[in-house]
């Protein structure tokens, strides 16, 4: 579904992402790890036209979308959760997740949608008239990744989903991303909490400095000496 | 906080159709008697400023689409105001000889304001709060020193001595600069301008609101609470700014058009930078991003001032019996003391959204 070849990332003359290649095929989760400052958000960015990439290839169900503007990719069935939650402080609930939809004009198919997400996230129905910027850290988080499913995605983009948040709301919100994988959806996840990603995907890719180190199935790199040794804290 | 009386009252307004429709009549009917209330009472010089009252509802309201919607600072606004009065000025004075009617000019400086709002906002694209107030700043006096320079080597605008006897406004053949008699009522200038700034106030607070409650009103607040969110949602933030600079700018241009013609006369000096921040201190005061809020703001700043200078003479009188302080320095320091109080009481602005007065009172639900 989406194929990565040679992607670089230039911050003035700094490279923060030197030549990486990846794939993750349809119906899969897949990990990108590494320590802060690897390169794996700028990565994503650059997947999600965030930024614009220095060279190389991105290839999504078969089309270059390296060059083409970021909000066209929500139409063409890419979401991104972005870093740091990103949640439209002074709306509510129902109006941030409105504007998940905002490509959207079927009305109905949105309705039944929220419902979905409410349906995952029992918690942003109980507040759905609250503003999102009174919501707690994790709240916020639910409520990134639902305004995400809100625009129907194939191709789900999580950047850090763990920032910042305690155990148990990892724990929850985990559970949610891997009930969405399980009803088919295609996950690229880049997380610094590298077990509970490695726990949650098929396969993973390790970044270090700009470039992938490693790649194998996920529970292979779990017990990899390196990998646990570099970062499960082992 | 007695806040929650105002929304009940509204409450009852939505709710309530006759009252809506009686409601609806009432302001209507005080609207068109309003200056012949005025006029008989206060006399011409507070019509006129109430006539200029209308023209910041204008300029207030085009500023609330970029900063109020879009979140994106400008100090600069004031340009778009000066670009409208211009070309009604070139287009319809002895300066060139041209006597274009009015039908033409204000759209035509509607569209080339817009088109400035444009060439503000494609460079500006990436900037946002403070970089961007400093480069609409400069954008700003650009266009005062422009008009301020160019009468060499060709005269364009005159240069600082401005231009003067500029074409009256004329709708229909009738010429707005004398009194009308309109089925027996002799409606005076003054008058007059009051009915058509009001009809065109009127046309933009509605083409506001249409646009608050439309996708690209959406798509604006969403640029404002988080772009990269926005960008996310798949909402093209370029063209959206770009909207929102072009939509605000093309107001100003109106206003600009209505200024020209009512003032006859239009100098550089008139677009300084102090009208800019005269402008966004009705947005904030009023109450960023909420139409009825910005519109009060509008009228009080307008009228704030007067009031200081007409009244600080007499109120001194009265109380020490003699005036101590000159009324024309104290106005500006009484003004700024209104601001203070005004911003500390009511950070939110007098009459805020209601998801701007809830966040500011930190309201969980």
């Amino acid at each position: 579904m989406l194929e990565v070849t040679g992607l670089r990332v230039s911050y003035g003359g700094i490279q923060a992402v030197r030549g990486v290649s990846f794939h993750v095929a349809d119906g899969e989760m897949v990990a990108l790890i590494g320590a802060n400052g690897a390169g794996k958000t700028s990565t994503l960015k650059a997947l999600a036209r965030l930024l614009d990439a220095a060279g190389g290839s991105v290839r999504y169900r078969g089309e270059e979308i390296s060059k083409l503007p970021p909000h066209m990719l929500v139409g063409s069935g890419i979401a991104l959760v972005p870093e740091g939650r990103g949640v439209f402080p002074r709306m509510s609930i129902v109006e941030n997740l409105q504007m998940g939809a905002y490509c959207r004009d079927d009305k109905a198919a949105t309705a039944a949608d929220m419902a979905h997400v409410f349906a995952l996230f029992p918690r942003l129905k109980e507040r759905a008239a609250q503003l999102a910027g009174t919501l707690s850290g994790g709240e916020q988080q639910m409520l990134a990744i639902g305004r995400a499913l809100m625009s129907r995605p194939r191709l789900l983009l999580l950047d850090e989903p763990s920032m910042g948040l305690a155990p148990i709301m990892v724990q929850k919100i985990f559970e949610v991303v891997r009930a969405v994988a399980r009803d088919g959806m295609t996950v690229l996840l880049v997380e610094q909490n590298a077990k509970l990603a490695l726990q949650v995907s098929q396969r993973g890719y390790v970044m270090e400095s700009g470039t992938i180190t490693l790649t194998d199935d996920s529970a292979k790199l779990l017990a990899t000496p390196g990998v646990r040794a570099a970062y499960l804290g082992e | 906080m007695n806040a929650p009386t105002r929304p009940i009252f509204f409450d009852a307004l939505r709710r309530n159709k006759s009252t809506a429709i009686a409601a609806t009549v009432a302001l209507g009917i005080v609207l068109a008697a309003l200056p012949f209330l005025i006029g008989s009472h206060l006399g011409n010089s507070w019509l006129r400023i109430l006539d200029f009252a209308l023209l910041y509802i204008m300029l207030a309201l085009g500023l609330n689409i970029v900063v109020g919607f879009a979140g994106l600072l400008d100090l600069g606004y004031i340009a778009f105001y000066a670009v409208g009065a211009y070309l009604y000025a070139l287009l319809a004075s002895p300066h060139f000889g041209l006597h274009l009617p009015v039908w033409l000019i204000i759209p035509a400086g509607a569209a080339l304001s817009g088109i400035f709002g444009v060439l503000l906002g494609a460079p500006t694209l990436r900037l946002r709060g403070d970089y961007l107030a400093i480069v609409t700043l400069g954008f700003g006096e650009i266009v005062r020193i422009f008009l301020n320079n160019l009468n060499a080597p060709i005269n364009i605008t005159n240069g600082p001595q401005g231009i003067s006897g500029i074409d009256p406004i004329r709708l229909g053949g009738v010429t707005l600069a004398k009194p009308i008699d309109f089925l027996g009522i002799t409606v005076p200038s003054l008058h007059a301008y009051y009915y058509l700034f009001l009809a065109l106030a009127l046309l933009i607070v509605f083409i506001t609101i249409r646009l608050e409650n439309s996708r690209i009103g959406r798509a604006w607040v969403a640029i404002r609470e988080d772009e990269i969110a926005a960008k996310a949602c798949g909402i093209d933030t370029r063209n959206i700014k770009l909207l929102a600079f072009a939509m605000g700018a093309s107001f100003g241009g109106v206003a600009g058009g209505l200024f020209a013609g009512f003032q006859a006369f239009v100098s550089p000096e008139s677009f300084s930078l102090m009208e800019s921040v005269m402008v966004l201190c009705m947005v904030v005061l009023g109450g960023m991003g909420n139409i009825p809020g910005v519109i009060l703001g509008g009228v009080l700043l307008t009228l704030l001032p007067e009031i200081f200078r007409h009244g600080a003479g007499p109120v001194q009188q009265a109380i020490f019996g003699k005036v101590l302080l000159d009324p024309e320095a104290l106005r500006m320091l009484l003004f700024g003391l209104a601001l203070i109080v005004v911003m500390l009481y009511r950070p939110a602005g007098l009459w805020p959204s209601t998801t701007r007065r809830r966040e500011f009172r930190g309201d969980a639900a």
